[in-house]
């Protein structure tokens, strides 16, 4: 009996070392309720912003004097707005700014922020105190004030303000490249590797960036909810999505107005931005704890 | 110690240095040329000239960098092209009303985020920690320019127990200051309360476990001193200082915050200026922020090796 038994767990470990880590990471995240809901909204969500024309009848841009402010009904689920547009096919549509800000900034701000994390963590020496400085600079400057500034110079568009953005969020992944270049740069394989004469880049490539995956994926995962909300945060103040396009940001702006006679127009965009922002740090805490060595 | 800080402030030079040539550059985003940009309407040949000489634009970049810090360093940060007023000036005069509404939301986010993050450490595993974490993700989650509009909403049009906008300065009436800004206060230490709160359970959890915990214990000390004496005051020195670093999350809540309930502070100020193109506005106010920040970073610093006797030496 002892020997099956030993024979089942022997092959239990044969089959969990097998299991490729993205898999093992899958699986531990997928036991998670919060991160599985997560997920599913996000999955929703980005549904929605493909298939908006084919699940939402009317116009997002198409104005109705008739229909100023109207109550939500049957016809119009979550009312009108003040221009007569339907705001459900409003908050539909406006998945799409919301989303492709938040993936493109942080696209950005891992483009420019791992590459340069990388070189300061490995290289060290005079490179790395510049890009180091230069980090600390930028995270001196709050977040969203630097996007603003950015934005404002840059000239109000959606695209400038995913620029925006996508700078202001570069300096966390430039710190976080560094720091786990250098715990991960004095591991022996790391070593074996240079020992046996592979150059720099391909080190940093092929043996350093694979291991530093996991901690990107969580600060990105997370980031795509902060960046969601200063994508909001710029439209709402006029410096991200222009009118009449539909972005959530500038139709709380507007909702502000008419708080006492149509308050509908505000509550739908607010708690769409705020259900995909709540999923998104979801999976990325359950990413983090699902990626985390230690809790193996 | 001393060291420590002659090591600490050797290192903010060049972070001070690159935040200026960050602040410097960004006017040259700007499409264009920016004496065009800054005459507005104005198309009269003598009127650019005369822009681009004042503002050195006709010098080489560096050169007009070194004019514009030789500035900032004595306190010229130029002037404000809508109100005709130093930029100084007018940060001077918004200053006070940004830190009365961030001191609040200070007191507000300890108020809510410790003691949640003590009970749910304490009671880990229970319904008020699964509670306590709830409250975590919804304030991290929530844009805090909708939870101010339905603050509004229900609390100024609803029930109609508080000012939708407006300000009082502390001094004329208090009683009317802090109705104005209870509401937005809220807004700005409800996130703030949310990162407290993840963080001192998490710390609480380490305490607990620790062995000097385990001794109290064994000691047969009640549980609510274990927690309250022993555990609480080792957890919560990281915690303090934590406080002075959200100040970067509060400076840029208050941005929308006072949009939206109309409060002539710091973050009125910065939009105000983004749009009547105000740059040099815009640059100050970035400026201010960030040597506040870096400042702030130093004092939570040395306030952390003062209160943590392990460090001193």
């Amino acid at each position: 009996m002892t020997d099956t038994t030993l024979g089942t767990s022997a092959s239990l470990a044969a089959a969990e070392t097998l299991e490729s880590p993205a898999r093992r990471a899958w699986r531990r995240l997928i036991r998670r309720k919060g991160a599985v809901l997560g997920l599913v909204v996000i999955a929703l969500f980005i549904l929605l912003a493909i298939f908006a024309p084919l699940i939402v009848p009317y116009d997002p841009i198409a104005t109705s004097w008739s229909l100023v402010r109207k109550a939500p009904s049957l016809q119009h689920w979550f009312g009108t707005d003040e221009l007569g547009r339907d705001v459900l096919a409003r908050v539909v549509f406006g998945a799409r700014a919301s989303l492709l800000a938040g993936v493109i900034s942080v696209g950005i701000a891992l483009a420019i922020g791992v590459p340069l994390g990388l070189v300061a963590g490995y290289r060290g020496g005079f490179i790395d105190g510049l890009i180091s400085r230069i980090t600390d600079a930028m995270l001196a400057c709050p977040f969203l004030i630097l996007a603003i500034a950015l934005a404002a110079f840059l000239g109000p568009s959606l695209g400038n303000a995913m620029i925006a953005i996508g700078v202001s969020a570069t300096p966390i992944f430039i710190r976080l490249t560094r720091g786990q270049v250098m715990s991960v740069k004095v591991e022996d394989y790391v070593e074996a590797a240079r020992a046996m004469g592979n150059p720099r880049w391909r080190i940093a490539l092929v043996h350093i960036l694979p291991n530093i995956l996991p901690a990107l994926l969580v600060q990105a995962t997370l980031s795509i909810a902060a960046a969601i909300i200063a994508e909001a945060a710029l439209s709402f103040l006029g410096l991200g999505q222009q009118p009449p396009a539909p972005s959530w940001g500038s139709m709380l702006n507007a909702a502000q107005r008419f708080l006492t006679s149509a308050p509908w127009m505000a509550i739908w965009p607010g708690l769409a931005i705020f259900l995909v922002v709540l999923s998104f740090n979801l999976v990325g805490d359950g990413l983090r704890d699902a990626l985390d060595p230690k809790a193996r | 110690m001393l060291n420590f800080l002659a090591k600490r402030l050797v290192q903010i030079v060049p972070t001070l240095f690159f935040v200026s040539v960050l602040i410097f550059s960004l006017q040259h985003l700007l499409p264009g040329d920016p004496a065009l940009v800054m005459a507005g309407e104005e198309r009269d040949p003598a009127v650019i000239a005369q822009i681009r000489a004042q503002y050195h634009l006709d010098q080489p970049i560096p050169v007009q960098y070194l004019y514009w810090i030789k500035g900032v360093l004595s306190g010229d940060f130029g002037e404000s092209l809508r109100n005709k007023m130093p930029v100084l000036e007018l940060i001077a005069q918004k200053l006070p009303v940004t830190l009365q509404l961030a001191a609040m939301a200070i007191v507000i986010a300890f108020m809510i985020g410790i003691p949640a993050g003590i009970v749910s450490a304490v009671k880990k595993g229970t319904a008020w920690d699964y509670g306590a974490n709830l409250f975590a993700l919804w304030g991290i989650s929530t844009p805090n320019f909708w939870l101010g509009i339905m603050l509004i909403f229900l609390f100024s049009i609803e029930l109609g127990w508080l000012p939708a906008s407006g300000y009082v300065p502390l001094t004329e009436n208090w009683r009317a200051s802090i109705a104005a800004t209870i509401m937005p206060a809220f807004v700005l230490g409800n996130a703030i309360a949310a990162i407290l709160m993840r963080h001192t359970r998490s710390a609480m959890l380490q305490v607990l476990e620790s062995d000097y915990v385990r001794t109290a214990r064994a000691k047969g000390l009640s549980e609510r001193t274990v927690i309250l004496k022993h555990a609480m005051r080792n957890a919560l020195t990281p915690i303090i200082t934590l406080g002075a670093l959200e100040l970067g999350t509060l400076l840029s809540g208050a941005v929308l915050t006072e949009q939206i309930f109309s409060i002539p502070g710091f973050g009125k100020l910065i939009v105000d200026a983004v749009f009547n193109r105000d740059y040099a506005v815009v640059q100050g106010v970035v400026l201010t922020t960030a040597t506040i920040y870096i400042t702030l970073n130093l004092i939570a610093d040395i306030a952390y090796i003062l209160v943590n006797p392990r460090l001193r030496g």
